[in-house]
């Protein structure tokens, strides 16, 4: 199951622990994930359900490059991190 | 207690009277977030807090214990597009479904007491009927065909930043955008008449200078005892209307200036406002460095300009469009400047006193009780 895990600077604001979750995307386990924390949705997508612009989400340590699809494949063991993109200070 | 709430870049924070009824800092919530508007409802003693957390977006945050903790809200959102290629930016981008800002937020009528309307940056109006739990952008506004021809006035897009709830018909509200100068709805937001007719663009060539619809009103401002007269701080002059926005009329001879952002209109009588003015909009300073407060008692004839107890010298604070404000008695004022000063005045705006704070610069200035 992968792994969903968030740049604590998000505590500050909404709780969003480390889950193991469901899913073979990156979008799917984001999903799943914001199905058991829904107050963190929207923290991470706009209202039109793309990435924020300055939130970045790194799969296995690659940076994520579509980020309104979110179609990209995840395994059972990977890590998709949440971060603050600099871009936005 | 009155209080004062201001709504800053780093923070809101409560000002009261403290020892010897000298006014301080008594309290603060979300210290190094961005609240970019403030609203205390009268009807139910409620605290919202619109919020620009950078990377995490718009967010909206209610509290019922006078802001001791705060429960997030759904933020205003502008719902998918049919075809979200349709719109464009004026250089040709896809128009961004997305609200940059809450700008201003105001109760509603105290008739209906869970409605609350909400302006942003990215031009929305929404509409909340349960408190801010859920919101719905004004689609009789959005989907009028002049609102296509707004744009963007200190921001990309354009946005809404006054919002004038008549205090005897909810359903009669004037908004002023910039830029795309000021509406009129009576049916509660179906529909919706230009009401900035008799303003004037400087910055426009001549032939489109009384254009409705291109206007910058920075501010605008009813008098609750008689909501037919408006004061208007726009982006080259003050005007003023005494049927609601169906007429314009240009106050020329305000003293030191008539550029600013901010205006305020006396509760009860008409013919009193405050200005904060500053050197026009290529420069954006106080006139010599010296910060003051203009009133007018008698509808714009004559002006009084106060100097007691505000900066005189080297002074570079400038008062943004919701950082003035008055009590509900039209003798306390409080306005707060960009580099993070704040002012109190208990005598209807002749004097001033500076609070002792170096606070963030500051958006928002609400005077609650």
């Amino acid at each position: 199951m992968p792994t969903v895990e968030f740049t604590r600077n998000l505590a500050r604001h909404v709780a969003c622990p480390t889950e193991d979750v469901g899913g073979d995307t990156v979008g799917a386990a984001l999903e799943a994930y914001f199905a058991r924390h829904p107050a963190v949705r929207s923290y991470v997508l706009d209202e039109q359900g793309r990435v924020r612009h300055h939130v970045t989400v790194f799969v296995d340590g690659r940076q994520l490059r579509d980020r309104g699809r979110l179609d990209e494949a995840v395994g059972e063991r990977s890590v998709v991190a949440v971060m603050q993109a600099l871009s936005g200070g | 207690m009155t209080t004062i709430q201001v709504a800053t870049r780093k923070g809101l924070f409560t000002v009261a009277r403290g020892e010897g009824g000298r006014w301080a800092v008594a309290a603060r919530a979300f210290v190094g977030d961005g609240v970019t508007a403030v609203l205390h409802d009268p009807r139910d003693g409620a605290l919202y807090a619109g919020l620009g957390l950078g990377h995490w977006g718009v967010k909206l945050r209610r509290s019922r214990d006078n802001g001791a903790t705060w429960v997030d809200l759904p933020a205003p959102a502008f719902p998918k597009p049919d075809d979200p290629s349709e719109e464009t930016t004026a250089d040709g981008k896809p128009w961004p479904w997305r609200v940059d800002q809450v700008w201003v937020l105001e109760a509603g009528h105290a008739s209906e007491p869970g409605v609350l309307w909400c302006g942003t940056v990215g031009g929305g109006l929404f509409r909340s009927a349960d408190h801010g739990e859920s919101w719905s952008l004004v689609r009789g506004l959005w989907d009028h065909p002049s609102r296509r021809m707004w744009s963007g006035g200190g921001a990309d897009r354009p946005a809404i930043h006054s919002i004038c709830v008549h205090p005897e018909d909810g359903r009669d509200v004037v908004v002023g955008v910039s830029c795309g100068g000021a509406w009129r709805t009576r049916d509660g937001g179906e529909t919706w008449t230009i009401a900035s007719e008799g303003m004037r663009a400087e910055y426009l060539p001549e032939s489109q200078a009384f254009d409705p619809v291109a206007q910058d009103p920075h501010r605008i401002a009813q008098c609750r005892a008689n909501p037919e007269r408006l004061w208007c701080q726009h982006h080259n002059g003050v005007f003023i209307s005494d049927d609601r926005g169906g007429r314009w009329r240009e106050l020329t001879e305000v003293p030191p200036a008539v550029f600013g952002f901010a205006v305020a209109s006396h509760p009860h009588d008409p013919d009193v406002a405050w200005l904060v003015p500053a050197v026009k909009d290529e420069e954006r300073v106080p006139v010599d460095g010296a910060v003051v407060v203009t009133r007018t008692s008698d509808g714009g004839k004559s002006y009084t300009v106060a100097r007691e107890g505000l900066p005189q010298t080297n002074a570079y604070d400038i008062a943004l469009r919701h950082a003035l404000d008055v009590d509900a008695a039209g003798e306390l004022l409080a306005f707060g400047s960009t580099t993070g000063g704040l002012w109190v005045s208990d005598d209807g705006g002749a004097r001033w006193q500076a609070i002792d704070a170096r606070l963030p610069p500051v958006y928002a200035v609400r005077v609650v009780g």
